[in-house]
């Protein structure tokens, strides 16, 4: 796993300038933001936020409660429309479309507070999310005819692929608001790679987790990426998942870029750590960002 | 001066929907429930004045109170025994249930009243108040109307502002769970607001049958769909939202009533409320929710 | 479960069957109710209202796609049963004689009345679904009164000079001498050709009952579903929910238009008032909904069937019956749906008793 993540993964400059992993690096960014800003009534929630990330990237995105983490993730869905800047995705702008519209162009997302089809069954939910996908007309959803179940034992299979894919097939047939929380996280991301992103967006994936959970959870994210060869980008409060995994991280506070790099540089760099625990103290100093005491677990991902 | 004189009929009869909007929306702000049995007050309150003042001979002021007694009793009943099992339920079937017990009040008075139409003996006997030779007539039922309204509306503004249970109203219609931990009997303060409510509703009802005469079983239903109606266009849950809908659909009925056609004037009502909808989709002071992602 | 378990359904999930079961129900009602007939054992009351049932069934079905599907409160359907029910009847008055053969007339005519009710509802929709909730519930009440009370005041006569309509009298057509008066205002249209069967209200019961269990059970209709249980999410996977909603607010207007042409086509003068297009039949049609049960299809039928043919065999009761029917109904929704006596009533429950049972015994084995 360790040599995988290796080629590749140093961080280098595009020619714009931004940082992405290498092998990203002559391919065109999936995603490139330019002065992204959202005012609330006079209130600046995000400010100037620019970002690009790789095709294959795990990106990061950190920064203490309330510094506008999930609002940058409202702004590249279009739940939110930004008061300044653009977006391009792959290359395209994503002004004026809607949340719907900027999924099918290739961004999924899951959610901070886990928003399943809670009283629909697991698959069924995957299915969902091949929604778009699918070729059947309304017609043909009435009727059941037209090739309908054809297509429906397509969706089936691919939904069971999916389910497979991160180990659900068991509870496949299970209300999806009866999972216990690790699930009910899985689930979402499953679901959202049911929309074939080209970039997927977690939000704090491993809240609530506990420590093998989120393990798995880490070897999942990875696996997304390689198997999808997809870019994931993750809002997250567990330093060692984000230092573990992230090839580039961004870190905010009140809305604002205050750092960005590898897992290495934002670990050591000072404005970091100020914006996490506030103005330097001597206990600060020997704290690191990572909170945690064994910094190696972080470290060793990096081989 | 024709135009004067639709515009006070429309603003009497608007006070009288005020003081019903009231009603809605006060109990929508508070047990967020759409209280559709809340028109069949108006109802049981002109009949009780009616059996209280006409059939027995009792003085008016003796009918008045049995009336807004009566009603408030009523009120509180209601909410008593449909309502308070079902709070935490789903609106629909709260809905639902408002609508069974609006059934239970029509088919009561069906039972008691039989369905032909009672006369109603106006509450005021004095004739119509004409001004500049006959060209403005004015009925004192519309101007003893709107001198009760604004009064009420009055009191009740000072009410819900300034003592201690009006505040703890509002406080429950903020958010009913954070009032209950700062000591707020909540199921208290829901009975005051459906007796307040109730006793608004027999006020309108007197004096709307004072100015249209004719008592059936069905009296309340259309000027509580047109209350409701002014609720929502002046924002639900809102209470200047209520008195400000309220005169405004009376008006609007009135002229439409006067310069474009009778039989329209409902459809013309109902088409403004929707545009407003449609362009302050909370209604005219209603509060803009945000959803949070 | 396993995954070869999975594969071996092969995608059939209960609900399928459960549609099976439903549309026998149906099926079996109707093939009863036919021996009956052909026995002539069949009460003049009871024939009366087989073709009120096969209407309210479709009515409920279909208001349950938008408020149990789609999960949207609409308290406006019986405008668009209005709609389908005066167009499908002016289309029949006008080519009773032009078109002798009753069934492609009678075709034709629900054709129409679904249509014009369908754009209805496509042309309310668009403004009114951005709307949510109590403010949706009004204004669908809304437009079902403008409906009602535009039809109530249209007049409409045709002569040698064309169509003339007007909203003020009969005479203010200003038809010629060889002129027919078609609609009269608050008295309506009469001379519809009373066409409605029981086979055809089967008909199209079974019709509405179709499409709609299919939809249900279809790649829409969990997109649709899932708009209903999470908007958000739902826009986040990709589905356009305006189209959604506006499909499931047309289709349900359609039946409602079928619907009104069962009703037209099975009354001598057909008028609109509060208790036939107005919101007291909106709020009926959507208390057969919530007392089926939101979302159940099934549900939907079988309390149109109970309840429009209660208040009729119950007419010995004469006076009490609606306040009986109205007691019985709040008593019903208290039962069914007060968090407390739902919690009563789970605890008391055979099955959760059972359940509860072997959970026990699992927990005693877990600790030894």
């Amino acid at each position: 796993m360790a040599n995988e993540k290796n080629d590749g993964s140093r961080l280098v400059p595009y020619p714009s300038g931004a940082l992405v992993p290498e092998r990203d690096v002559d391919k065109t960014p999936i995603l490139e933001t330019r002065h992204l800003g959202i005012d609330f009534g006079g209130l600046t929630a995000v400010d100037d936020f620019s970002l690009t990330i790789g095709r294959t990237e795990i990106a990061g995105l950190i920064g203490p409660n309330g510094a506008g983490k999930t609002t940058v993730f409202n702004l590249l869905t279009n739940v939110y429309q930004p008061t300044r800047g653009d977006i391009l995705l792959d290359g395209y702008s994503t002004a004026g479309k809607t949340t719907a519209q900027v999924n099918r162009m290739g961004i999924a997302r899951t959610f901070q507070n886990i928003r399943l089809f809670d009283k629909m069954s697991v698959i069924d939910n995957v299915k969902v999310g091949l929604n778009s996908s699918t070729k059947e007309s309304f017609f043909a959803c009435m009727t059941h005819l037209f090739g309908y179940h054809k297509a429906e034992k397509l969706v089936h299979e691919e939904a069971l692929k999916l389910l497979d894919f991160m180990h659900m097939t068991d509870v496949a047939y299970d209300e999806a608001g009866s999972l216990p929380y690790g699930a009910q996280r899985r689930l979402e991301i499953i679901r959202a790679l049911a929309t074939k992103p080209g970039l997927l967006l977690l939000d704090e994936p491993a809240a609530g987790m506990n420590p093998s959970e989120t393990a798995e959870l880490m070897e999942n994210i990875r696996k997304i990426r390689d198997t999808f060869q997809i870019a994931v980008m993750l809002i997250e409060h567990d330093m060692n998942l984000v230092m573990g995994i992230c090839e580039g991280i961004c870190v905010l506070n009140y809305g604002k870029v205050i750092a960005k790099g590898s897992p290495d540089e934002i670990k050591q760099n000072p404005v970091v750590i100020e914006a996490y625990l506030g103005k330097k103290s001597e206990s600060a100093r020997h704290r690191s960002i990572a909170y945690q005491p064994d910094e190696g677990g972080a470290d060793d991902a990096e081989g | 001066m024709q135009f004067l004189s639709f515009l006070i009929s429309g603003l009497s009869l608007g006070s009288v929907y005020a003081l019903i909007a009231l009603g809605y929306t006060m109990v929508y702000g508070i047990a967020k429930m759409l209280n559709f049995a809340h028109g069949d007050v108006i109802m049981v309150g002109a009949y009780l004045i009616y059996v209280v003042s006409t059939m027995q001979g009792l003085p008016i002021w003796v009918g008045f109170l049995a009336s807004v007694v009566g009603c408030t009793v009523l009120g509180m009943v209601i909410e008593r025994l449909a309502y308070k099992p079902l709070r935490g339920a789903q609106s629909l079937a709260v809905l639902i249930t408002a609508i069974g017990v609006s059934y239970f009040l029509q088919n009561a008075a069906l039972l008691i009243f039989g369905s032909s139409p009672k006369s109603f003996t106006s509450v005021i006997s004095k004739k119509p108040l004409s001004l500049f030779d006959g060209a403005l007539v004015i009925s004192w039922e519309a101007i003893l109307t709107m001198i009760v309204s604004i009064f009420i509306m009055i009191a009740l503004t000072v009410f819900i502002n300034k003592s201690k249970q009006g505040k703890a109203m509002r406080a429950v219609s903020e958010d009913r769970d954070a009032a209950q931990l700062m000591g707020i009997n909540v199921n208290r303060t829901i009975t005051l607001t459906f007796a307040i409510g109730s006793a608004l509703a027999a006020v309108a009802g007197i004096l709307l049958c004072s100015s249209y005469p004719t008592l059936t079983p069905y009296t309340g239903a259309m000027p509580g769909i047109k209350a409701f109606t002014a609720a929502v266009f002046g924002g639900i849950g809102s209470i200047p939202g209520a008195m400000l809908g309220g005169v405004l659909i009376g008006i609007i009925q009135m002229l439409a009533n006067g310069y474009i056609s009778t039989q329209l004037s409902d459809a013309i009502v109902f088409a403004v409320l929707i545009i407003v909808l449609l362009v302050k989709p909370t209604g005219l002071l209603g509060k803009k929710i945000n959803e949070k992602v | 479960m396993n995954e070869k378990a999975i594969k071996l359904l092969g995608g059939k999930r209960p609900k399928d069957k459960n549609s099976w079961i439903t549309v026998s129900i149906v099926v079996a009602l109707f093939a009863v109710i036919e021996i009956i007939k052909s026995t002539g054992h069949i009460s003049n009351l009871l024939s009366g209202l087989l073709v009120p049932i096969c209407m309210y069934i479709t009515l409920a079905v279909s208001l349950n796609l938008v408020v149990g599907i789609l999960g949207e409160l609409s308290l406006g359907h019986a405008g668009f049963m209005c709609v389908g029910a005066y167009s499908s009847a002016l289309f029949s008055l006008v080519t009773k004689d032009a078109i002798p053969m009753t069934w492609l007339r009678f075709t034709i005519a629900f054709l129409i009345g679904g249509l014009v009710a369908a754009v209805f509802g496509l042309l309310i929709g668009i403004p009114v679904l951005r709307l949510k909730g109590d403010y949706l519930a009004i204004v669908t009440l809304a437009f079902g009164e403008i409906i009602k009370n535009l039809v109530t005041i249209l007049h409409l006569g045709v002569d040698k000079n064309g169509i003339h309509f007007s909203t003020e009298s009969i005479a203010a057509l200003h038809l010629e001498e060889d002129g027919t008066v078609l609609i009269k205002g608050a008295l309506g249209i009469t001379g519809v050709p009373k066409s409605s069967t029981f086979e055809i209200g089967f008909i199209i019961v079974m019709i509405t009952l179709l499409v709609s269990l299919n939809l249900v059970n279809s790649a829409k209709g969990r997109a649709i579903m899932a708009i209903r249980d999470n908007r958000i999410a739902a826009e986040s996977v990709g589905i356009n929910i305006t189209t959604y909603k506006l499909f499931v607010f047309s289709l349900s207007a359609f039946f409602a238009g079928l619907a009104g042409v069962l009703y037209s086509h099975n009354l001598a003068t057909l008028t609109a008032n509060t208790n036939n297009f107005g919101y007291n039949m909106s709020i009926s049609i959507l208390l057969l909904v919530v007392l089926g049960g939101v979302g159940s299809i099934r549900g939907s039928v079988i309390a149109a069937i109970i309840l429009t043919a209660l208040p009729e065999l119950l007419r010995g009761l004469s006076d009490y019956r609606m306040l009986i029917y109205s007691i019985l109904l709040i008593v019903i929704m208290l039962f069914n749906a007060s968090p407390k006596l739902v919690a009563l009533r789970e605890r008391f429950s055979l099955k959760k008793m059972l359940k509860r049972k072997k959970d026990n015994k699992k927990e005693v084995r877990a600790d030894g």
